[in-house]
C-alpha cells in the first residue's frame, strides 16, 4: 500500500514556486517575441505582396502542424551541429516558444484585421488620413481589442507548453517535480501539486484576463 | 544522403507507425470519454453533470506532459502495472477527452431549442430525438473542432518520446545523435508530421463538404 508523506514535497517547495515564476515569464517573454512576429505575419498575410503573402502561409502552416519538441530538439541540438551554437537550453527554449506562438499569433491577429470593418478604414482615408496613419490609428487598435480573448487563450497555452521545456533541463516547474520525484520518490504527491500549480496559475491568469478584457470592451 | 535515409528508413517508419497508432487510440479513447462527458455536462444529474465537470476543467488545465508523467510514475507507485506507450496513450486521451466533451457540448448547445421542442411535441422519446434530430445537426459544428483536436494530439504524441516511448520524434532524436545529419532528418521528422496532420485535415474538410450536404 503506497504511504502518503507530503513533508518532502512541502521542503523542496521553492523548487516548484521558482519553477512556476520561471515559467510565467518564458511565457511572457515568448509572448511578446511571437507577438512582434506574428503581427508582422499577419500583416504580411493580409497587406504583403503576393511572395511575402506565401512566405508568411508556409510559416503559419508548417509550425502549425509540427511538434512543439520538434522545434525544440532543431534548435537546441540542431543548430549547434549546423554551426550555430548561439544559445544555452533556456534561450533555445524561449526561442523555439516565440517560433511555435508566432504562427498561432499570426492566425489571431489576422482574424483581428480581418474584423476591422471596411468602412471604417474608407472612413479615415476619407478624412485624409494617409494608409500608415490608417493601420496606426484604426486597424492597430482596433485589432487588438478584436485580438484579447484569443491573446490570453494563447498565454495560457504557452505556459502550459513551457512545462516540455523540462525537456531540455530548464528548471521549470514540470523540471523541479521530476528533480523532487528522483531525490525523494514521493511520485504521487510531487505531480498531485504540481498539477494544483498548474491549475491554479492557468485559473488565476484566467480571471486576470476577464477582468482587462471587460475594462478594454469596445461595448462595455 | 540518399543512403543515410535508406539506412535509416526503417527505424523512421517504425516511429511513424508508433506515433500514429498512439495519436489514434488516445483519438479514439479521447472521443469516447468526450461523448459521454459533453452528454453528463448537457443532461447529466447534478452529481454526475459536476464530475464531468471537474475533470473537464483539471485535465485541461494541466499539461499533457505533467499528465503523462503523472501516469507513468504514479500508477506503479498505487500497483498498477503500465508500460510507457499505455500510459501516453491514457494521458492523451484523458487530455483529448475534455476537450472533445467541451466540443460536444458547444456542438449541441447550438442547436436550437426549438429543434428539441418541435422533436419532443411529434412525440420522440429523448433518445430518439437525439439520435434523429440533435446529433446529426450537431456533427457538422463539431467535426471542424474534431479535426483540431486530432492535428493538436498528433503534436502531443511526441510528448511521449520522454517516457521513452520510440516514436517518430525519439526515432529521429537517436539517428540525428548518430549520424550528426541534424537539418536533413529533422527537415524528414517536420515533412512527415506535416504529412499526417495535413492529410487529417484534408479528410475532415471532405466529411465536412458530404455531411453539409447530407
Amino acid at each position: 500500500m503506497y504511504q502518503f508523506n507530503w513533508r518532502p514535497v512541502f521542503d523542496n517547495f521553492d523548487l516548484l514556486l521558482k519553477g512556476l515564476c520561471l515559467g510565467l515569464g518564458i511565457a511572457l517573454l515568448a509572448l511578446a517575441i511571437g507577438s512582434v512576429i506574428g503581427l508582422a505575419a499577419a500583416f504580411g498575410r493580409t497587406h504583403g505582396a503576393r511572395p511575402l503573402r506565401l512566405l508568411a502561409a508556409a510559416y503559419v502552416e508548417l509550425v502549425r502542424n509540427i511538434p512543439l519538441l520538434l522545434i525544440i530538439y532543431f534548435v537546441y541540438f540542431g543548430l549547434p551541429l549546423l554551426g550555430v551554437g548561439l544559445f544555452d537550453n533556456l534561450w533555445s527554449f524561449v526561442l523555439s516558444l516565440a517560433l511555435y506562438a508566432g504562427a498561432y499569433l499570426t492566425e489571431v491577429f489576422r482574424a483581428g484585421i480581418e474584423a476591422v470593418g471596411k468602412g471604417q478604414i474608407e472612413a479615415a482615408r476619407a478624412i485624409g488620413m494617409t494608409r500608415r496613419q490608417v493601420v496606426r490609428h484604426v486597424t492597430l487598435p482596433l485589432m487588438f481589442r478584436v485580438a484579447l480573448p484569443a491573446l490570453g487563450n494563447t498565454f495560457i497555452s504557452l505556459f502550459k507548453d513551457t512545462s516540455v521545456a523540462s525537456a531540455i533541463a530548464v528548471p521549470e516547474l514540470t523540471y523541479g517535480a521530476i528533480r523532487i520525484n528522483v531525490n525523494t520518490w514521493r511520485v504521487i504527491e510531487v505531480y498531485f501539486v504540481a498539477g494544483l500549480l498548474y491549475l491554479g496559475a492557468c485559473y488565476a491568469i484566467a480571471a486576470l484576463l476577464r477582468r482587462v478584457e471587460r475594462r478594454l470592451a469596445i461595448i462595455p | 544522403m540518399m543512403e543515410l535515409i535508406l539506412v535509416s528508413a526503417p527505424l523512421i517508419l517504425r516511429g511513424l507507425l508508433v506515433t500514429v497508432m498512439v495519436s489514434a487510440a488516445a483519438l479514439l479513447l479521447g472521443t469516447l470519454l468526450g461523448i459521454g462527458g459533453g452528454l453528463s455536462l448537457l443532461y447529466g444529474a447534478k452529481p454526475l453533470h459536476w464530475l464531468a465537470r471537474i475533470y473537464v476543467d483539471v485535465a485541461r488545465g494541466v499539461p499533457q506532459l505533467v499528465l503523462i508523467f503523472a501516469i507513468f510514475y504514479g500508477f506503479p507507485a498505487l500497483g498498477l502495472q503500465v508500460s510507457a506507450i499505455v500510459a501516453g496513450i491514457l494521458a492523451l486521451g484523458l487530455f483529448c477527452g475534455a476537450h472533445m466533451s467541451e466540443i460536444v457540448r458547444g456542438g449541441v448547445e447550438s442547436i436550437a431549442r426549438g429543434q428539441t421542442d418541435a422533436a419532443r411535441a411529434i412525440g420522440l422519446t429523448f433518445a430518439l430525438c437525439l439520435r434523429h434530430v440533435i446529433f446529426p445537426q450537431a456533427l457538422r459544428r463539431i467535426l471542424p473542432a474534431w479535426v483540431n483536436t486530432a492535428v493538436e494530439i498528433v503534436k502531443s504524441s511526441s510528448l511521449v518520446s520522454l517516457v521513452s516511448v520510440v516514436d517518430l520524434t525519439m526515432a529521429i532524436q537517436q539517428i540525428v545523435g548518430r549520424t550528426r545529419a541534424a537539418l536533413l532528418f529533422y527537415a524528414v521528422a517536420a515533412g512527415l508530421y506535416f504529412a499526417v496532420n495535413f492529410t487529417l485535415s484534408i479528410v475532415g474538410r471532405r466529411m465536412e463538404r458530404r455531411f453539409a450536404h447530407g
